[in-house]
Parts: structure tokens; C-alpha cells; sequence
């Protein structure tokens, strides 16, 4: 299959004096999926969108956007859009002429740039809105006219840096959904920046985890949460057991294993474990377990049949469905 | 009983003294509390400076008797008409031009300089811009004026400097210009704005440098990422937001040269600027009214300004 690469990093690296911001980075974007960069705050996940959309230049390595180096080239030449944290709206121009600012730059005639930006704006559901103060408008509101803004100007590339990050939980929900809509009925690439693992896992086609200026794995969301590269990628991602992979009976005492809580059952011929909390959650009911020294989180169906804190059960999984990692770089 | 109410303390404690007493009183009249601090300043700006203006607006109203020299108090247009006399109206479009011409100077000088200081210098550097900016303003003006005038001489460094540069054609050439030559860099106009420049330049560089501090430099990639050349990002989006600084500081830097009165007595052609017509015409002269009418022209041209400035949106950005 011949797949173009949207964007291609080979051995890219930005330091800052003696701070790696990225370090020797590896990665393919590939055109027209959702690839989402995750990872703590100071992992390099910001900077690689930088390097992308041309604000930084790479110290060391090679970066190509659809096959093009992009060495040496400004962002204003880079077909590529950005849609910034804090939206970075023009503060004295109204709504549709800060969303005709790309088209205004390049020279299309006012009339056509202005129908544009309203077309733009009715995608984001902000018809009507043209005419108003940037400042007057909401954050939502804000981030949709930075999406318009962005999405104006039919980027090959659209980079998201932490773009839900400053609204409320419902807002972003929502947006999650309508990101993910638009991404898909326009078919471009977009590339997103997150240090929420829910979010990078339910929105993305694929997900590079970054940690201290490396990437750690790359992979579906299913491949990150199903078998995590690292310890590091378990811990980051959460929800799994971490545990010593010979506690786990599935490899040698010096590698990690996760085991998702899911996969642990009670088992008469199991090992005796500590209830230390239980949360009814419905149809399931979260565990917390201490087990020969180690805490574990345990999801079981709902029974009459489960303990209370304090009082012991005996638990079971199956090694197979361990998954041994390897050791952190 | 009786006991146990005495020993129970009270929620509003009763505070004894004036000071404590008068910060209650204070706590419960906010509004008389804001009245009295108002109070002294808007008295000032109310008598002495309002005031001030008042009398002279007043006196620019009445007029002199021809033959015995006495200010008649009688409302006229009288003494206005005459600001339109081509000597007096020489005086004022001169004035202007100088202040137009060192404020553009002064705004296009202090840009970089401004820039330089709210983008790039940090720490140490900052706190150089700052002296470097306001140590002109520590010393006499006099004494700035008359080092320039030494400069700026025949024999001054200026033409000993274009001389061993093999430029004193250029200097030559500059002085032959009509209007603003004249024999030597002193006493020509180009001498009168560049000390006008190098002194009212600070009044420039700390609002524009204000105001730029304040541009986030994310805009600036924004407006790179939305494909603005540095050049546009210029023109659209950091001039635009500079702006109210811009104003700010050209408010200064023509206002102060459209009142002054001493630099262009020193450097440059003998010829009158606005702040030396009333200085004569309210001394020697006696010609008070005169005087005052000269004074309100600045007053009436920065008024203009002002308004054109916001027509224009030079405030949209506040």
C-alpha cells in the first residue's frame, strides 16, 4: 500500500542549551489520520508540534511534510495551520476578520475572503457571529473561531496544541465529538497535542507517547492500552496494574507486567488478597486489593458475593493475558 | 446568670478612640470615603489647572489697544484674526511641521529600540535599556540643548566626524538644502529637529515599549502561521496593537515640541516657534491676549489630533 506520510521526523532533536526537549524523535504522520502526541508537561509533545508548524528548528534530524524537507522553511510557507492553547485570537479584529486573516494575507479579494470566513464559521456553528469583538465571545465560542481561523485556509496539516485544555468537562466532551466529526469529513490530517490520555485515547487513530523529550510508543490507542511498550507508558496511560512480572507469574523478576483490572477474577485456588476499598460502580464494582506486598485494582461484576474493606478474597488471573513489557529506555 | 452574660463577649465589640471610631464611620460611608479622598486632587485640578486654562481662554478673547498698549476687556475675535496674519500664521504651521516631523521621526527611531527592549532583553539588559533611556532625562536640558549646539557647530565633532569619513559633501549637500540648511547644522532646522528628536525621544520609547511588552508573541506566530509574511505580521497585527502606545507617546512628543521654546532660541534659524511668540508677546510685548491665542493653537491642534487618532482606531486595540 503506497501511504503517503503527512509528516516524517528522522532522528529529530531540539535542545535548549543543555535541556533535550526532543531527543533523537522517530515518528510518521500519516495523511489523513488523527495522530495524537501525549504526554506530561516538558515531554517534548509541544515542541514536536513547533517543529511542525516551523516555529522551532530542529538542533539535529530531518523533518518532512508530504515528502518536502522542511528545513529552512518559515511557517508562513508551510501549508500547515495551527490551532494554539490560548486560540491567540486577534484582539483588534473582529470574529470573520480574524478568521479571513490567512486568506486576507495571501491576497484573495475581500469579497471572496469574506465569504469564506463565513462559510468557516457556520462549519464551527458560529454563523451570525462575524461581526462580533473576539474579547466579547465565550472560550468555546473563541476555540471554534480559532478552528475556523485555522481551517480557512484548507491546511494539508492541522496542528491542535492542548486545544481543549482551557474548557470546562461538558464543553470538551463535546468538542471531543465535533473534532472528531470534522476530522473526518474533511479528511485532513490533524494532529493533536494532549496530556489527557482519555482524551488522546478516544479521539485518535494513533498515539505517540512522549516522555522527556522521547517518544515511548506509538500505536492505536487498543496497542497503547492493551500492551503498554514501557513501565512508563502503564503508569502514563493508567488503569493497568503495574506489577513485577515474576509477582505476575508471567516472566523474569527485572521486566514489568500490566494486567488490567479487568483480568483479575476471584479464584478458591488463588492467591488471599486484602479488600481495602470497593466502589459500586452498576454493573461492576472497582476493588482495591492488597496482595503480597503489592496494590492492585480489580473490576469484577457486580455480586452480592464481594467483601467488604477489610475482609480478604481470593483472586486469580490468567498469565496469559499478562503482558510483559520492556525495561524503560 | 448575670454571671455568665458578662463573660460572654459581644460579636460587635464596641471600639473605643477617634482614629478607630472614624475607620468605622470610613467601613459604613464608602462612597463619602471615596468623596473626601477625590476631593483634594479635583479641587487642584478643578482651581489651579482648569482654572489657569479657564483665565487664559478668557484673556485670548479680549484685545490690545493699538495706540496706548492697554489690554481692553471687551469680547473680540479680534486678536484670533490676527493669528491669521502670514507672519503669525508662519509661526504656527512652522511649529506644526516641526512637531509633525520629530513625532514620525521619534516614533520610527523608538520602534526598534522599544521592540528590542520588550522582545528580547531580559534581566540585566532590561534594567540597561531602562537607565539607558532615562539617563538623558536626569540631566539639565539646558545643558543637553547647549552640548548639542556644540555638536552641531561649523567646528563642532559632527562635521569633524563627516570630514574624516570623507562625507562632508553629504553634510555640505544637506546644508545647501533651501527651507533647512543653513551654514552650519546650529543654525539650520535640520540642527533644531535632531535635538528636538534626541530630547523628547524617551517620551517615545517607554509607551511604545509598554505597549509591545503587552502583544503576546503568540499572536505573532499566529499571524506566521497563517501565512503573513514578517513584513504583514508587521503592518497587521504588531503596528495595530502597538498603537495606543504610539499615540501615547507622540501625544508627548508633539505636544512638548509644539510648547517649546528654548531649543529652537539656541539651535537653529532665528525664525519664531509658537512657545517663543508667546513668550515675547507676553513679556516685552505686553500683548497678553496675543499670547494666550497663540497658546490655544496647541491646544486646539492636539485636540484634532486626538479625535482623528480615535476616528482612526488607533484605540481599538486598548
Amino acid at each position: 500500500m503506497t501511504m503517503t506520510n503527512a509528516v516524517t521526523f528522522r532522528g529529530v532533536s531540539r535542545h535548549f542549551g543543555p535541556v533535550r526537549a526532543v531527543d533523537a524523535v522517530d515518528m510518521e504522520i500519516r495523511e489523513g489520520e488523527f495522530f495524537a502526541m501525549l504526554g506530561p508537561s516538558g515531554s517534548g509533545k509541544t515542541t514536536s508540534l513547533r517543529l511542525i508548524a516551523g516555529f522551532e528548528q530542529p538542533t539535529a534530524g530531518h523533518i518532512e511534510i508530504f515528502g518536502e524537507t522542511a528545513e529552512g522553511v518559515p511557517p508562513y510557507r508551510r501549508n500547515v495551520n495551527t490551532v494554539f492553547q490560548n486560540y491567540a485570537l486577534f484582539p483588534h479584529l473582529n470574529v470573520r476578520d480574524n478568521v479571513a486573516f490567512g486568506l486576507r494575507v495571501k491576497g484573495v479579494p475581500k469579497a471572496e475572503r469574506m465569504r469564506a470566513a463565513d462559510e468557516a464559521l457556520a462549519l464551527v456553528e458560529l454563523a451570525g457571529l462575524g461581526d462580533r469583538r473576539a474579547g466579547m465571545l465565550s472560550g468555546g465560542q473563541r476555540q471554534r473561531v480559532a478552528l475556523a481561523r485555522a481551517l480557512v485556509n484548507k491546511p494539508r496539516v492541522l496542528l491542535l496544541d492542548e486545544p481543549l485544555g482551557a474548557l470546562d468537562l461538558k464543553l470538551r466532551e463535546q468538542m471531543q465529538e465535533e473534532l472528531r466529526k470534522l476530522q473526518r469529513a474533511l479528511g485532513i490530517t490533524f494532529v493533536f497535542v494532549t496530556h489527557d490520555q482519555d482524551e488522546a485515547l478516544s479521539m485518535s487513530d494513533r498515539v505517540a507517547v512522549f516522555a522527556e523529550g522521547r517518544i515511548r510508543q506509538i500505536g492505536t490507542p487498543e496497542e497503547i492500552y492493551r500492551r503498554p511498550a514501557t513501565r512508563f507508558v502503564a503508569d502514563f496511560v493508567g488503569s493497568s496494574n503495574v506489577i513485577p512480572a515474576d509477582f505476575a507469574g508471567a516472566g523474569p523478576a527485572d521486566r514489568w507486567a500490566s494486567l488490567r483490572p479487568e483480568d483479575i477474577r476471584p479464584d478458591p485456588a488463588g492467591r488471599n488478597a486484602t479488600i481495602t476499598s470497593r466502589a459500586f460502580l452498576g454493573r461492576v464494582v472497582r476493588l482495591g486489593l492488597h496482595l503480597e506486598g503489592q496494590d492492585l485494582t480489580a473490576i469484577l461484576p457486580a455480586a452480592d458475593t464481594i467483601p467488604m474493606p477489610g475482609e480478604s478474597l481470593s483472586i486469580g488471573w490468567d498469565t496469559a493475558r499478562v503482558h510483559v513489557m520492556e525495561p524503560d529506555a | 446568670m448575670s454571671a455568665h452574660a458578662s463573660t460572654t463577649p459581644a460579636i460587635f465589640a464596641p471600639r473605643a478612640g477617634i482614629l478607630a471610631r472614624s475607620v468605622d464611620w470610613v467601613i459604613r460611608h464608602p462612597r463619602m470615603f471615596v468623596f473626601l479622598m477625590v476631593l483634594p486632587i479635583t479641587l487642584w485640578l478643578g482651581i489651579v489647572y482648569i482654572g489657569a486654562l479657564i483665565a487664559l481662554l478668557i484673556q485670548s478673547f479680549f484685545s490690545i489697544d493699538e495706540f496706548t498698549g492697554l489690554v481692553v476687556r471687551e469680547f473680540t475675535l479680534k486678536t484670533y484674526a490676527e493669528l491669521l496674519r502670514p507672519v503669525n500664521l508662519d509661526i504656527i504651521v512652522r511649529t506644526a511641521t516641526m512637531a509633525a516631523v520629530v513625532t514620525v521621526a521619534a516614533a520610527i527611531v523608538a520602534f526598534p529600540i522599544a521592540y528590542y527592549a520588550a522582545r528580547y532583553a531580559k534581566g540585566r539588559w532590561k534594567a540597561l535599556f531602562y537607565i539607558g533611556v532615562m539617563l538623558p532625562l536626569w540631566s539639565s536640558y539646558l545643558v543637553k540643548v547647549y552640548a548639542w549646539k556644540l555638536v552641531l557647530a561649523k567646528e563642532g565633532i559632527l562635521t569633524w566626524v563627516f570630514a574624516k569619513l570623507h562625507l562632508g559633501w553629504l553634510l555640505d549637500a544637506a546644508l545647501a538644502l533651501p527651507v533647512v540648511g543653513g551654514n552650519s547644522l546650529s543654525v539650520s532646522y535640520i540642527g533644531t529637529f535632531l535635538v528636538f528628536l534626541y530630547v523628547w525621544l524617551p517620551f517615545m520609547v517607554i509607551p511604545v515599549q509598554a505597549s509591545l511588552e503587552r502583544v503576546p508573541g503568540e499572536l505573532l506566530e499566529a499571524a506566521s502561521d497563517l501565512g503573513a509574511t514578517p513584513r504583514q505580521s508587521f503592518w497587521l497585527v504588531l503596528l495595530p496593537l502597538a498603537m495606543p502606545g504610539v499615540v501615547a507617546g507622540s501625544i508627548f512628543t508633539f505636544s512638548l515640541t509644539l510648547g517649546d521654546y528654548i531649543i529652537p532660541q539656541i539651535i537653529g534659524s532665528s525664525r519664531l516657534f509658537i512657545g517663543q511668540a508667546v513668550y515675547a508677546h507676553q513679556g516685552t510685548a505686553g500683548n497678553i491676549p496675543l499670547a494666550a491665542a497663540f497658546t490655544v493653537v496647541p491646544i486646539v491642534i492636539m485636540g484634532v489630533y486626538l479625535w482623528a487618532a480615535r476616528k482612526m482606531g488607533a484605540f481599538d486595540a486598548l
